[in-house]
């Protein structure tokens, strides 16, 4: 499904800012897995996102995706493969449009048979009210609002309901959830959970907190200087509680403050 | 004071410059970018007007004017997002070399006299009488809008509003933000030169400095369209353009009855622009806000 062979990024070459972000890397996921990256800040975890959505072409290494060599295919042609949601709330829908204009958008990545000249008809109306009727934030009611509206709550969920609106190949979560309220956070995650298994998709999660990382998905990794430094699968994982992983964070120098915190 | 002769240029002349206002809509509003090509836009919409139509096809004028314009849009928009020149250094870098264009077309003099030439409006004339100026304007200027605001809202419109309004999102929804900046600035430009296309043959003469200031003008039309229709949807800002071109060329028109010298006009059209665009900070630092007030009025 998805292969990153010895990836390789540094940032700023021969400059004083010079910082290496990945070294080495390497990955592969088969179809449904769901992998969450717990690591410092620094880790290296975002600019594995970014090799993968094609931020950058990574200085060394390679990543293929479905059998495909995709390294120098640029971002936006990945996305249609890829759907990505970032920490920040804002930044995966347009506020000045409508909910509806938002998932419309979402909704041309699959669909190359419209042309650039069709609109919105009632077929697509009904599936987006459907769909967001799913979302249980009443979102269906509100469709000519501008998502500019929406608390960062509701335009996270939305964002999640746009990547996943026609099923990706993939799907980056970058810490999706940290910008939220616990509650709402809570939700947004179960909404994720509920998605990603329906529409079986391999999906990488960002955490920082390690009870998500351990509860949700079936692979879990950690990363400490642009390198995999741990590797936790099946039976070993299944057992791994929320202190072994801290004893294992600091046994590896993991210590981290972000993360002690979200342990508990 | 004024005369119906005055209302009606000025109704006239205020929904030839819409277009104007349309362009720098999409230009400006939608897609974030200031397009200081719209200056020599208009006066090459000018110039291929006038010279198609002393060639005799004064209706083939307007498709080929803006297809010039939109080939200005094209120029502006490849330096912008294939050499990464800043959206702003592109338009100038534009607006200047279009100057030499321009003046070829129109044959290498500054201006281009239509007075035997048979234009859209002496077309019609015999059949609408004293509204034969108004009609035609009024019918191209309606017509450009509601195809604009259609446009808007198609896969590919919804795109181009996108890319202004969140970037990074555009990118993660698979759409080439070069293209849409591109047909943006192409459709925008082309909406201007058919500005200067009508305009040419409502004057009869095209001259070389026809668009000097034209930027400031479409934006100052759009601002007031802005405080008279403050917000709502793509088709009540595109009718608040076209109330608020309407409405500066009253101004305009008032302003030369009190013997205001017409050399006065652009001075007054950047202080109504300089003052509109500035006005949300002026009156922030006027508010005595606490800090969480700026923090909340911040435009970010």
């Amino acid at each position: 499904m998805l292969t990153l062979r010895n990836i390789s990024k540094t940032f700023n070459p021969g400059t004083v800012n010079e910082k290496k972000a990945l070294s080495d890397v390497s990955l592969h996921l088969d179809k449904g897995d769901f992998l969450t990256i717990l690591g410092s800040n620094g880790a290296g975890k975002s600019t594995l996102f970014g090799a993968i959505a094609g931020s950058f072409v990574p200085d060394k290494g390679s990543v293929h995706l479905d059998g495909a060599n995709i390294t120098n295919l640029p971002d936006y042609k990945r996305s249609k493969y890829i759907g990505r949601l970032f920490q920040d709330p804002l930044k995966g829908t347009a506020p000045n449009m409508t909910i509806e204009e938002n998932l419309a958008l979402a909704y041309m990545r699959a669909s190359e048979t419209h042309s650039p000249f069709s609109r919105v008809n009632a077929a697509d109306r009904r599936e987006f009210r459907e769909k967001l009727a799913m979302l249980e934030l009443g979102l269906e009611d509100r469709m000519d609002h501008p998502v500019g509206l929406l608390s960062g709550g509701q335009r996270q969920a939305l964002t999640l309901l746009m990547a996943t609106l026609v099923t990706p190949k993939l799907l980056l979560l970058d810490e999706h959830t940290a910008a939220l309220d616990p509650a709402t956070a809570e939700k947004v995650l179960n909404l994720t959970k509920r998605i990603v298994s329906e529409n079986h998709i391999t999906c990488l999660m960002i955490t920082h907190s390690i009870p998500s990382a351990l509860q949700l998905g079936n692979r879990t990794i950690m990363m400490k200087d642009g390198t995999i430094l741990v590797e936790l699968a099946g039976e070993e994982r299944a057992n791994m509680t929320t202190e072994g992983l801290l004893r294992l964070f600091h046994q590896q120098g993991l210590d981290n403050d972000r993360i002690l915190f979200s342990a508990e | 004071m004024i005369s119906t002769a005055v209302i009606l240029s000025a109704l006239e002349l205020g929904f030839i410059y819409a277009l104007v206002a349309f362009a720098l809509f999409l230009s400006y509003r939608v897609l974030n970018i200031a397009d200081m090509t719209t200056d020599s836009t208009f006066t090459l919409g000018c110039a291929v007007s006038a010279t198609v139509a002393v060639a005799g096809h004064s209706l083939l004028a307007f498709p080929a004017a803006m297809l010039a314009g939109a080939c200005a849009g094209f120029i502006t928009a490849f330096l912008h997002t294939k050499l990464n020149i800043p959206s702003i250094l592109a338009g100038i870098i534009t607006n200047t070399g279009l100057y030499t264009v321009n003046l070829a077309i129109m044959g290498f003099s500054s201006n281009v006299n239509m007075l035997r030439t048979q234009t859209l409006f002496t077309m019609v004339q015999p059949y609408l009488g004293s509204f034969y100026k108004l009609i035609p304007a009024a019918a191209i200027c309606l017509a450009a809008g509601c195809l604009l605001a259609l446009f808007l809202k198609t896969r590919l419109g919804l795109s181009i509003r996108a890319t202004g309004d969140n970037p990074d999102m555009v990118r993660a929804s698979s759409i080439n933000t070069g293209f849409t900046i591109t047909v943006g600035l192409c459709v925008s430009n082309a909406l201007t030169a058919l500005s200067g296309a009508v305009l040419a043959q409502y004057q009869k003469t095209a001259d070389i400095n026809l668009g000097t200031g034209m930027v400031i003008i479409g934006l100052a039309s759009l601002i007031i369209g802005e405080t008279l229709i403050p917000r709502g949807r793509i088709w009540r800002k595109i009718l608040g353009a076209v109330l608020g071109s309407i409405l500066y060329r009253f101004i305009i028109a008032i302003a030369l009855r009190m013997d205001l010298p017409s050399e006065c006009l652009k001075l007054i059209s950047a202080v109504i622009v300089a003052l509109a665009i500035g006005l949300p900070a002026i009156q922030n630092s006027l508010k005595p806000a606490t800090k969480g007030d700026r923090k909340h009025a911040d435009p970010a």
